[in-house]
């Protein structure tokens, strides 16, 4: 009889389902992986040592460019970090903002998730309609912060700016015009918060449709059900966190269990799997959508009945308003040591953490006191996530491969920083 | 201090007692340093006792002390610091372990007691040159293949060494001493205690 080597194959890093920049080296016996060896770093870019030699407000927007799919969560642990050091207090519309922030970026990152899981296991439709939501939010992102992505728009002590009273419309062209016009523009004749309580609105009813593409869909239950089963000892062990550790059983939620922000005033639930394979997380994802859904609307309702200030009056931290700052010496002086110089940071170490879409988000800050950081230790979700890939890919066929990646819903952008 | 905190502090003494170096209370957060050579023992109990119960390695990492307060730093320049969690109990340390050696940083692996600390000590390995004795797999992880030095050391320099263009004539990539001037925009500052008087506002 021949004698039959293991067979070695590259998977990326240019793959279109390798989710970014990953090499992995797959050890194939036949079809079935024996050993899976990720390589990663292509995206490196050693945001932690660019970090330490930018002032402290000038390293916010790296933190957006770490997990460029759920943008303002990662900037929200570096904010909570800071105000937890400085010990300063934020406003509380400023708070139910960033929760309202956080939740739409819950929505946005699972969105493409089910968009690009779908793509990988072959339901092409998904990403469509994935994206079509995503428009609408990502409009929400763009009216408070000017961008759509990379928004910047949590500052330590507050946020940026208050919610805007209109939204951008569109305008009359060849293509849009008429009753079309009016219908595009109807949900955008309001305030941000009609906007996005259009969206809320809606939101239930397309992901009923969602599931009714998804949940009993015969091919989707089969390149997903008893795929990458994680028990729950394995699950700790592993250092799983988010949805991945719900989805093998455990009800540990940081907005629940470590409340920040106004999370311990807002009422929802922790959906949590069972047997803990891929199916699992998907229908935790879906459910947590529905969840993100319900803390909208709280938030909308509060801040339609609150006014009050959205970043900190501590002009040491956050900058004067610009009309002081032309007729008001002190807010002018403010203006220029924070400009030039920055905020000084006590000396100290601090680690905080958010519950990001994809799992705990942290960041661990030391300081010596100067108006940088003498360093800071980014502890992304996937990263840990995907250092479990070869547990979970051994023993699978290659085409599961592509489900498991899909499943830990990886980022490279903060994967290699 | 809450109740939670002290509840913890005094387990910590209890099941610890003096393998503990240092323990502090800052900011809503415990951290306790501990001896290289009783590290992995320390782990193991962390881990284990009913008391403590830290099922999760949640983070680790390397830190260069040696440029700390304008290289004012009077301890061993490399630690390894770990955050844990415990989902039984609901909460939080951190431990941090100083290399004995600064030439040559070497700290036991704990990848058996989490195995989730595999990649955090190859980065570690990686990016600061820290060396866990009983890792398996203590590859290069971040940085390109064939990567000279440990970049995130302090006396690294943030432009790097090298850096890669194509080369028409050869045809191929190659790398090249590094060309830009390092430059610093804004200069970092140490000022005194409470400078600025950010409490007091104003």
């Amino acid at each position: 009889m021949a004698d039959i080597q293991n067979y070695n194959i590259n998977f990326g890093p240019q793959h279109p389902s390798a989710h970014g920049v990953l090499r992995m080296v797959l050890e194939l016996d036949g079809e079935v992986v024996q050993r899976a060896d990720p390589h990663i770093g292509f995206l490196h870019r050693a945001t932690e040592k660019l970090v330490e030699t930018k002032t402290w407000i000038q390293s916010l927007p790296y933190m957006d460019r770490l997990d460029y799919m759920s943008m303002m969560c990662s900037e929200h642990a570096y904010c909570l970090a800071i105000e937890r050091m400085l010990n300063i207090d934020v406003p509380i519309r400023a708070q139910y903002i960033r929760v309202l922030f956080d939740e739409v970026t819950r929505i946005l990152n699972h969105l493409m998730f089910i968009g690009s899981h779908g793509l990988d296991v072959g339901a092409m439709s998904m990403m469509l309609y994935g994206c079509r939501e995503r428009e609408d939010l990502m409009d929400c992102y763009e009216a408070v912060s000017g961008t759509r992505w990379h928004a910047a728009y949590y500052r330590p002590g507050g946020v940026y700016r208050d919610l805007p009273d209109s939204m951008p419309r569109y305008k009359e062209s060849r293509w849009k015009n008429g009753a079309r016009l009016k219908q595009l523009n109807e949900a955008r004749s309001g305030t941000f918060l009609d906007f996005l309580q259009d969206f809320v609105n809606r939101f239930p009813k397309i992901l009923d449709d969602y599931e009714t593409l998804l949940t009993d869909n015969r091919i989707w239950k089969q390149r997903l059900v008893n795929v990458g089963v994680v028990s729950p000892e394995r699950a700790l062990q592993l250092g799983f966190t988010g949805a991945m550790l719900r989805g093998s059983g455990f009800a540990w939620d940081l907005r629940k269990k470590q409340p920040y922000e106004v999370y311990d005033r807002l009422d929802f639930d922790i959906p949590v799997g069972v047997t803990g394979d891929c199916y699992d997380r998907y229908l935790v994802r879906v459910n947590e959508m529905r969840q993100s859904n319900r803390i909208l609307q709280q938030c909308i309702d509060w801040l339609r009945a609150n006014e009050g200030p959205v970043i900190t009056d501590n002009h040491k931290v956050a900058l004067p308003p610009r009309a002081g700052m032309k007729s008001n010496m002190e807010d002018l002086i403010h203006h220029f040591k924070l400009c030039s110089e920055g905020i000084h940071v006590p000396e100290g170490q601090v680690y905080s953490a958010v519950e990001h879409p994809k799992g705990e988000f942290g960041v661990y800050i030391i300081s010596d006191g100067a108006n940088k950081p003498y360093r800071l230790k980014i502890r992304s979700p996937s990263y840990v996530h995907l250092s479990a890939m070869d547990e979970l890919a051994r023993g699978h066929m290659i085409a599961d491969v592509v489900a498991l990646m899909g499943t830990i819903d990886i980022v490279f952008g903060e994967v290699d920083r | 201090m809450s109740a939670k905190l002290e509840q913890l502090s005094q387990n910590l003494q209890k099941h610890l007692g003096e393998r503990i170096v240092g323990l502090q209370t800052a900011l809503g957060e415990i951290s306790i340093d501990v001896d290289a050579a009783v590290y992995q023992d320390v782990m193991l109990s962390l881990r284990d006792e009913p008391e403590l119960r830290f099922e999760q390695l949640i983070d680790l990492c390397g830190v260069d002390y040696s440029a700390y307060a304008d290289a004012h730093w009077q301890g061993k320049r490399f630690a390894v610091v770990l955050h844990l969690a415990s989902i039984a109990h609901n909460w939080r340390l951190r431990v941090r372990c100083f290399a004995p050696d600064d030439d040559f940083p070497v700290a036991p692996s704990v990848v058996s007691v989490w195995n989730s600390a595999n990649w955090f000590e190859r980065e570690a390995f990686d990016l600061f040159g820290i060396v866990f004795q009983g890792h398996t797999d203590l590859r290069r992880l971040l940085t390109d293949y064939g990567f000279i030095g440990h970049p995130f050391r302090k006396d690294f320099p943030v432009s790097g060494y090298v850096e890669m263009r194509y080369d028409p004539e050869q045809k191929r990539i190659v790398y090249q001493p590094v060309s830009i001037e390092p430059r610093e925009i804004t200069p970092r500052v140490i000022r005194e205690e409470n400078y600025g008087n950010v409490e007091n506002n104003g």
